[in-house]
């Protein structure tokens, strides 16, 4: 990127070399970068606007969700005389004016000044239909306590991120081992065996379910984490290839060095390979966190009728089954769900991005 | 470019066989003790359930009454004819490809093009931003653009009625429920984006020059270097769009209310028929067989996707004459 962007710059450079459209080419490139930006930031905003459909929304009433405003608005309503009237903004010869409207009429209405109700009735003429009421802010800030509680989100929350770290832990220490034999070592027949492990990427994973499925049946896993976690400490192909790929890049003196000196091979992964892998070590476990996070499917047929063990995926999914109706309580357990991957992705992603350029970038 | 050109390329020149000395035969020992955790995974969550799952489409085999298993011959391979759930299945499935596939393909591309864009600024921060979306919850995802697209209080709704134009209640009716599926996948482009962008920046920026010298103008550099040269990529995310296609339950499952709210089998994708018949009737013969024919069509597009590569992917290396 940056001899791309220096290589424009001598372009730049030499083309208004002593000659005075440079100030004009200058700006005009400018503008150009700031309409490029201009559009690019627009889409990014429609791009991730449903964000914000969720948090305003999760932050409203129940009334307030069919009402015209975007953001959690209520109309203000005054008390006088013991009954509740709306206070409208009302168009008058010093401009618009807070008024209650306590006598509707068709062509003309009565108000009072809530600052001084004492004052009288005052007429103003014209459709108070077309008056625009005084919307004040009301944040429902309680939707999430009850959400928290409706939903046992400390229960979901600690299902989910056991099955999460153990899956990780799992995933890590066998597509470690398994990537690192294939990165190093003279097996007969290592290049037809990597392809077959390749093309399980590409097998969907049904054809195998319902044989999994009678056996983990069969032994007594269903209705635990077990078939969640236990396949995980068996290496798969993503990230093995993430690994070897990485594993690859590191030059193969260091680990013959370590072997003159005795080491073996499982202390040359230990000292050699690891400390300077961990860029993609982490990123393998973060791939699998957000993977166990996301996961619906497995924890639906695995733990049918154990709401106790359900993960935060399956445990909002029935939420919204009964409440389906509490769209702002829905709102507010969609973004319960999201905030530690999204956290996570923003505080790690560079290990994140990284890991992803490697699965697609040739050696 | 990435897993399957890399793999294939390797396994033609296999280099590590031959008689060896006894420090090469103790190595590759290691090698197999390494290697054996995806060995034993291999065979016990894979090879054999695969055979396990093929033998299954010959048995009448109900779990919750496994003693009454019996062989069947080929009653379930002959009952797909019959069953006209699968023919929805299949119909709803294919038609949602059609439309998906091209989208899958065209909205990475378009992203890291604009990413990519030479006068951006803060070319990160919109990498990453557009990106975020990928790693938040699918779940969440389902629920939030399920608000979005509610046709009375949803953004949506809100930004057509502007323009007055009534939004069709689009979780609902059969028409345009693949767009909403549409919709709500928009946001699962991420992986693809970064490694179409990650392509685009490994061009080399004297090929757009050579061209720009040649008189080309943006659109033709655009279709004759720079869609070329990510071929292989679009590819790698074609491959992957096309399996993940075939794999769609969640999204289905959840809007149809665990397949209750289904106008017009809208919803009946290929893996909620599989999980209703196999999960839900426990006829799991049946459903073993219906997996069976899913990895058959997904193998057949994907033999033909790799097929087709030769004709439009550009092979780094290779002769050009």
């Amino acid at each position: 990127m940056t001899s791309k962007s220096s290589n424009l710059i001598q372009t730049a450079a030499a083309g208004s070399k002593n000659t005075s459209p440079f100030l004009v080419s200058n700006l005009k490139s400018f503008t150009g970068g700031a309409i490029l930006f201009l559009i690019t930031f627009s889409i990014l905003m429609a791009y991730l606007s449903p964000m914000g459909y969720m948090a305003v929304t999760s932050l409203k009433t129940l009334d307030q969700i069919p009402n015209t405003r975007i953001l959690p608005q209520t109309e203000e309503l005054f008390e006088y005389e013991g009954e509740l009237y709306p206070v409208m903004n009302v168009p008058t010869e010093d401009g618009f004016r807070s008024l209650v409207l306590v006598q509707k009429g068709r062509q003309r209405s009565q108000f009072i000044d809530p600052q001084n109700p004492e004052g009288g009735l005052i007429e103003w003429e014209g459709r108070w239909r077309t008056l625009e009421p005084n919307w004040e802010t009301d944040l429902a800030t309680e939707n999430y306590s009850e959400a928290w509680r409706l939903v046992n989100f400390p229960r979901l929350l600690f299902n989910t991120i056991t099955i999460a770290v153990l899956g990780v832990i799992g995933t890590v220490v066998s597509c470690t081992l398994v990537a690192y034999g294939f990165s190093r070592f003279p097996i007969p027949g290592k290049n037809i065996l990597f392809l077959i492990l390749i093309a399980t990427i590409v097998l969907p994973g049904q054809v195998t379910l319902i044989p999994k499925y009678a056996l983990f049946e069969r032994i007594g896993w269903t209705g635990t984490w077990l078939p969640l976690i236990v396949p995980h400490f068996f290496a798969n192909a993503y990230n093995v290839f993430l690994l070897r790929q990485f594993f690859l890049t590191i030059p193969k003196d260091l680990d013959e060095a370590a072997m003159i000196d005795g080491a073996n091979p499982l202390q040359v992964l230990l000292r050699v390979i690891i400390p300077q892998a961990w860029p993609a070590l982490i990123a393998v476990m973060l791939f699998h966190f957000f993977f166990a996070w996301n996961d619906y499917f497995e924890p639906l047929i695995y733990l049918l009728g154990r709401e106790d063990l359900v993960p935060i995926s399956v445990g909002i999914q029935q939420f919204n089954f009964i409440y389906g109706k509490q769209v702002h309580l829905i709102q507010a357990t969609a973004l319960m769900a999201l905030v530690i991957p999204v956290l996570l992705f923003f505080v790690a992603q560079k290990y994140f991005i990284q890991g992803v350029k490697f699965t697609g970038v040739d050696k | 470019m990435g897993f399957f050109t890399d793999a294939l390329r390797e396994a033609s020149i296999d280099k590590s066989r031959g008689g060896q000395s006894l420090l090469q035969k103790q190595k590759a020992r290691w090698g197999w003790l390494f290697i054996s955790p995806w060995i034993f995974g291999f065979f016990a969550f894979l090879f054999i359930p695969m055979v396990a799952s093929l033998t299954f489409t010959f048995l009448d085999f109900n779990i919750l009454e496994p003693e009454k298993t019996s062989f069947i011959g080929l009653e379930n391979w002959s009952k797909l004819g019959s069953d006209p759930l699968l023919r929805e299945a299949l119909r709803v499935t294919g038609v949602f490809m059609l439309i998906a596939l091209p989208v899958a393909i065209v909205q990475p591309i378009a992203m890291a093009g604009l990413l990519n864009a030479r006068a951006l600024k803060f070319r990160r921060i919109f990498t990453t931003l557009f990106y975020m979306p990928y790693v938040i919850p699918l779940i969440s995802v389902i629920y939030i653009w399920t608000g979005v697209m509610n046709p009375q209080s949803g953004w949506i709704a809100r930004v057509l009625m502007l323009f007055n134009i009534d939004m069709p209640d689009i979780l609902n009716e059969p028409n345009w429920i693949p767009m909403a599926l549409i919709l709500i996948g928009l946001w699962g482009a991420g992986n693809a984006m970064l490694l179409t962008l990650a392509a685009m920046q490994n061009i080399p920026t004297s090929l757009y020059e050579a061209a720009r010298v040649d008189g080309a103008g943006p659109m033709r550099i655009f279709f004759s270097i720079t869609i070329p040269l990510i071929s292989p990529v679009i590819f790698y995310n074609t491959v992957l769009a096309l399996i993940g296609i075939f794999q769609i339950f969640t999204v289905p499952w959840i809007l149809s209310r665990g397949g209750d709210r289904n106008p017009d089998n809208a919803y009946l994708f290929f893996n909620i028929h599989f999980y209703k018949t196999g999960f839900k009737f426990q006829d799991m013969g049946y459903a073993a067989t219906l997996a069976w024919v899913l990895f058959l069509i997904v193998i057949t597009l994907t033999i033909l996707l790799f097929w087709s590569a030769k004709y439009w992917v550009y092979q780094p290396g290779s002769s050009e004459s």
